[in-house]
């Protein structure tokens, strides 16, 4: 057998080999900086919608349609969603990555991944975007009061 | 100057190097990593970091939900409110919370000069805030859900 092995000095600065970006250190710092925000957004999403009023039981239809009639809960739940989806999914890549030895079932899964994030990304988008507080015809009970106006 | 090593064929003149048997830890397990709070913190925050992912998944399913019309989000929503449900909610706090702070251990370990030497007295800062903020949480939640 003949190996022929190379090894740089102790102290030769380190070679990038590959050009491009660098998707991992991005991916790195995104869990970092999302996180933070993450820390504040979910923490104001769940003391607004659990411990304030009357907590979970106040969330119905007419509930939710009186925050995303502002536009500031829209975006700040745009911001939850956009966030929050990659940061899980990027979560679930390294674990993947961590456990499944298997190239091919890697790729099913990563696969798997990509593709229900961008469902659920155009998704979320398009409901909070084009959502009717007040639907023509909806039963004026279960809508918020503002809509006595409209309907 | 990169240096070679190569195996067959190398100087027929080698040195022996004196090796010192490595000394038997004194933590059990071998590693200072493994079975302590740096272990446990991670597997904590891979549990959690799962299953906030999966309920995240549902979540935003339901709440597409008032898109389709109210009382189809209401049916679906009034299953959040039966006490199983409600201890399960419990356990998603829970779980956000702990991933939650212990994410910003993790970045002062990584960005904080000295992260790295306090990251057991910071896991336990960790544990001693989510104890507060539990506390702060459960009565109330509770009280919603049974109806107190």
């Amino acid at each position: 057998m003949t190996t022929d092995l190379t090894l740089d000095n102790p102290r030769t600065p380190h070679a990038r080999t590959k050009r491009g970006i660098n998707w991992e250190k991005w991916g790195w710092i995104y869990m970092r900086v999302s996180g933070v925000l993450l820390v504040v957004l979910i923490f104001g999403h769940l003391f607004v919608n659990l411990f304030l009023g009357d907590g979970v039981n106040q969330i119905d239809f007419a509930f939710v349609a009186g925050k995303l009639a502002d536009p500031f809960w829209q975006w700040y739940d745009f911001a939850l969603l956009v966030l929050a989806l990659i940061h899980g999914t990027n979560g679930m890549r390294t674990i993947v990555n961590d456990y499944v030895a298997k190239a091919s079932i890697r790729r099913i899964l990563h696969a798997a991944l990509l593709s229900s994030t961008a469902v659920l990304l155009v998704l979320g988008t398009l409901v909070l975007f084009t959502f009717d507080p007040c639907p023509a015809g909806a039963d004026p009970e279960l809508v918020a009061s503002f809509c006595e106006d409209i309907l | 100057m990169p240096a070679k090593a190569s195996g067959a064929g190398a100087s027929s003149s080698s040195a022996t190097i004196e090796v010192p048997v490595p000394r038997r830890s004194l933590i059990p397990g071998g590693t200072l990593y493994r079975g302590n709070e740096g272990m446990w913190s991670w597997v904590l925050h891979r549990i959690t970091g799962v299953a906030i992912y999966f309920f995240l998944l549902v979540h935003i399913l339901d709440t597409a939900l008032v898109r389709v019309s109210p009382e189809a989000y209401n049916v679906v929503i009034s299953a959040y409110k039966t006490e199983i449900m409600g201890l399960g909610e419990l356990a998603l706090v829970g779980a956000i919370g702990f991933h939650a702070l212990n994410g910003l251990r993790i970045i002062l370990v990584d960005f904080w000069g000295v992260g790295t030497r306090h990251q057991k007295a910071m896991f336990y800062v960790v544990l001693g805030v989510w104890l507060v903020l539990m506390i702060g949480f459960t009565p109330r939640h509770l009280m919603h859900v049974f109806g107190g």
